[in-house]
């Protein structure tokens, strides 16, 4: 498995928001997880990410585990990692070139020009060619979640953690980023997304994860988590959202 | 003293001699001012550094960053001068009172440049330090790159209304008999020259000093942050 994770548990302060977590993904997997508000989805990519240090448990990429109490260790996962926030995180006192290079260039120490090559052929993918020299503040919702999305791929990840990219949107920008999210998918790069868009879900996952409690409940094809649940719990969330 | 009795006595008072003693006062003010300000800027940043650090190794230089912010800032400056001026002379060390007003000046400072410091950088939302820590950021990277940038259109403002209020502050290095323009003042009125003429003199040199600082820091307001923000709110489509 190449992003693995085993037993994994994370609190805030006195809340116990991940409990135990098993979850393992293939490389060029594409995993969702879905799940009630407060069921630790977002905490789950926080913790992988080492934002929020584990509790306790495993998580391991590529057969490497990390030691979240070690820099070097996590230096080293995070550079396997990149992350796409709910609120976009773009660096306000940055263009959107500035912003898809600056790590890149000054944190991985690659070529400015390459790079810059690299980012304006992304940006220009996901229809923002002609915003290279605006800031965040002078862009839509939905042009920012692109930026960031071409963000986090000039890092050239290994691994894609997306989270709820879609729900700080207008209904009308949605469609923006999730077409973004499809052209991604077509190259094989493996994600594992935290979303709420479930026919968004549904169409480009390989496998998808329900979450409760801090818990994977249920994991499978995407036919069998909407079509089929084997699980009472993942039943009853799956009935909720299709009579809304 | 009548009005032609003041333009009479204008060649007496603008002497070679007062002229140059005004500029040498002017100049103590410049330096305690620049001084205070430079030294203010830099461990301000540090204090302020500590203050926001959750490293358990830097917790006693957080809490001395704290104890010495909130002490300071609640403090008159005279009272700190006099502090530093007699506790100098208890302790046995032999120091000019220009040194002890460099001294005093710079200590205060630092404790107000450091809040406003601290103020501004609590202003850049946690998310974007975490988007730069997940991208590899290190603490000085994150620091020069993401944080500082984001806080000076919050720092500058206040920064440099307290530049010049501090300006004016230095004149109380006066009371330690450093000269600088307020003793430069008293010393040519005890001369006999027209008190209003010499602090009318006096007043212009302060505004000389502290204008340029005040323009200085509307440029860079403007060239730092606050004009790139307000150019365009709207989305470009």
């Amino acid at each position: 498995m190449y992003l693995d994770i085993r037993g994994l548990a994370a609190r805030y302060h006195e809340l116990q928001v991940l409990d135990g977590i098993d979850l393992s993904i293939s490389r060029g997997e594409i995993v969702s997880l879905i799940g009630p508000s407060g069921s630790g989805k977002s905490t789950l990519l926080r913790a992988v990410t080492g934002l929020l240090p584990p509790e306790r448990g495993t998580v391991s990429i590529g057969g490497e585990e990390i030691d979240y109490k070690d820099r070097r260790s996590l230096r080293a996962a995070r550079s396997r990692l990149a992350i796409v926030f709910q609120q976009y995180n773009l660096f306000g006192n940055m263009t959107v070139l500035q912003n898809a290079v600056v790590a890149p260039v000054k944190i991985r120490g690659r070529s400015r020009a390459e790079v810059e090559a690299e980012a304006r052929d992304l940006l220009a993918r996901v229809g923002l060619g002609d915003k290279l020299d605006a800031y965040p503040d002078q862009l839509s919702g939905g042009q920012q979640q692109r930026v960031a999305i071409v963000r986090a791929l000039c890092l050239k990840p290994e691994i894609l953690l997306l989270d709820e990219v879609t729900s700080a949107l207008d209904p009308e920008r949605v469609s923006e980023v999730l077409d973004t999210i499809r052209l991604l998918a077509a190259e094989h790069i493996t994600m594992l997304i935290v979303s709420h868009e479930m026919s968004f879900v549904r169409d480009v996952s390989h496998r998808v994860a329900f979450m409760a409690e801090g818990r994977v409940l249920e994991i499978g094809p995407p036919e069998q988590i909407f079509d089929a649940p084997q699980v009472q719990r993942t039943r009853d969330f799956i009935d909720k959202i299709s009579r809304k | 003293m009548s009005f032609s009795d003041l333009l009479g006595q204008l060649p007496r008072v603008f002497t070679y001699y007062n002229l140059l003693l005004l500029g040498q006062a002017a100049l103590t003010t410049l330096l305690l001012s620049a001084f205070g300000c430079i030294v203010g800027l830099v461990f301000g940043l540090l204090l302020a550094l500590a203050r926001r650090s959750h490293a358990r190794l830097l917790l006693p230089l957080k809490a001395f960053a704290f104890i010495y912010v909130e002490i300071l800032r609640r403090v008159p400056f005279l009272v700190t001068l006099m502090l530093f001026f007699f506790g100098s002379q208890v302790l046995g060390f032999d120091l000019a009172p220009l040194t002890i007003a460099l001294i005093s000046t710079s200590v205060i400072s630092t404790a107000f440049v450091s809040e406003i410091i601290r103020a501004g950088l609590d202003a850049v939302k946690q998310s974007q330090i975490e988007a730069a820590t997940v991208m590899n950021f290190g603490f000085w990277q994150t620091l020069r790159l993401v944080v500082l940038p984001q806080a000076w259109p919050v720092i500058l403002p206040p920064i440099f209304s307290y530049f010049v209020l501090f300006i004016k502050d230095t004149a109380l290095a006066s009371q330690a008999g450093v000269l600088e323009l307020v003793q430069a003042g008293r010393i040519l009125t005890t001369k006999g020259f027209s008190a209003f003429i010499v602090f009318g003199a006096v007043l212009l040199l302060y505004f000389v000093i502290s204008y340029p600082l005040a323009r200085l820091g509307s440029h860079l307001e403007s060239r730092l942050g606050v004009s790139r923000h307000s150019r365009a709110r709207r989305p470009i489509s």
